[in-house]
């Protein structure tokens, strides 16, 4: 086929109209959101005292970082969801997190405590921790990458890698619930590392799926 | 240069609120440009520069497929060079990992298989041939024989909307094919 043929093509299908990225990606999420919550009930549920330790500013705090990390997260990647878009200016949206957390420990360490720092930091639920927010990211991984699938993301391991902050960002959100540890150390630690195995796996997935 | 830019963000403007001709006329606008970056990129990488037009045709596709992620407000330039940059870096990587394979595999090479990447501008015509009948019918009658959507519509005795419908899944498994090859 010669260009001036595919030109004319293309020109022919004008008035096709796809539908906004950001669209697509909330329609996405909103898909995966119910196998994430399954996922929550079937094998976790709420903290039996989630009543009272909503009185705890430690434990409300647990749910600003997280969503502090997905609503940018999803900001971000729908700028980076452009091909000529480019992450400066928008990486400093990732400290508010990071800085919650500043914030939290030093909260903490100026209160009197009946446990002590290194107990605080282990906890009692790492492991669950671990398991839990990563599987719980999957389903809203895979849909968030759907979803950015239909941009133009020019730089493929970096979205996928923000992709993967999202849906740890959503997944940690549920997990909070039902976590006993509301230590900003804990979240500080163990959170962390399931955040970064999960934008680790949107990296690497990313990579792959999200060339154009 | 800054005018030639203004006027592709006019035409891309126009195009989007539905002028087909605006959008024709910006491609055809374009396509020298990025057929002279493909030349370009494909002599620094030192390979042959007769297969620019395959590129150039790999990134209208782009172009036209993901045109919904250019922001009106923005200038057309930027965004279609990050489109054009990112398709041709893809295309010489592709390239040159066939030719390493092809000194590296050369006895699983078949014998008369067609040189196609020699020939400039094959790839979609070559994918053009594993579409789906309709879809194919569709792009030929409308690429090839120049007919309009009315005249396809009549000719295959379909609808309109459905010879749109074939002409955009078309076009949309053409660039996956191509991206996959």
């Amino acid at each position: 086929m010669e260009t001036d043929q595919l030109i004319r093509t293309l020109a022919a299908d004008n008035a096709h109209r796809a539908r906004p990225v950001g669209f697509v990606l909330a329609l996405a999420l909103l898909a995966a959101a119910p196998v994430s919550v399954g996922i929550f009930f079937a094998g976790l549920g709420f903290r039996p005292d989630v009543m009272t330790a909503m009185h705890n500013p430690f434990f409300d705090l647990k749910f600003a970082v997280t969503l502090a990390l997905a609503i940018p997260a999803i900001a971000i990647s729908l700028h980076l969801s452009r091909p000529e878009a480019s992450l400066h200016g928008w990486v400093w949206l990732l400290l508010i997190p990071a800085g919650l957390l500043v914030a939290g420990i030093s909260g903490e360490m100026m209160l009197p405590q009946r446990l002590p720092m290194m107990t605080r930091l282990v906890g009692s639920n790492s492991r669950t921790c671990l398991t839990a927010i990563p599987l719980m990211s999957l389903p809203l991984l895979a849909a968030a990458l759907i979803g950015l699938r239909h941009g133009a993301p020019t730089r493929p391991a970096v979205t996928g890698a923000i992709a993967g902050l999202l849906s740890a960002g959503l997944a940690a959100t549920l997990y909070a619930s039902h976590c006993p540890d509301d230590s900003p150390l804990f979240v500080a630690t163990w959170y962390t590392i399931a955040t970064a195995l999960v934008t680790a796996i949107g990296a690497l997935a990313g990579s792959r799926v999200l060339r154009f | 240069m800054r005018e030639r830019e203004d006027e592709w963000t006019g035409l891309m403007r126009s195009a989007i609120s539905g002028d087909s001709a605006a959008y024709h006329r910006l491609l055809k606008a374009v396509t020298p440009v990025l057929r002279a970056a493909a030349r370009r990129g494909l002599a620094r990488a030192g390979q042959p520069v007769d297969q620019s037009e395959d590129i150039v045709q790999d990134i209208l596709l782009a172009v036209h497929l993901k045109r919904h992620t250019w922001d009106a407000n923005a200038p057309f330039a930027p965004w279609l060079f990050a489109i054009a940059r990112n398709k041709l870096i893809d295309s010489l990587r592709r390239r040159g990992r066939r030719v390493f394979v092809n000194i590296d595999d050369f006895a699983e090479t078949l014998p008369g298989e067609p040189t196609a990447e020699t020939a400039p501008a094959s790839e979609v015509a070559a994918q053009l041939r594993s579409l789906p009948a309709r879809q194919r019918d569709v792009l030929q009658s409308i690429a090839v024989d120049s007919a309009s959507i009315k005249d396809t519509a009549t000719k295959f005795a379909m609808s309109e909307g459905a010879v749109r419908v074939a002409l955009h899944r078309g076009l949309a498994s053409l660039t996956a094919k191509l991206r996959e090859q």
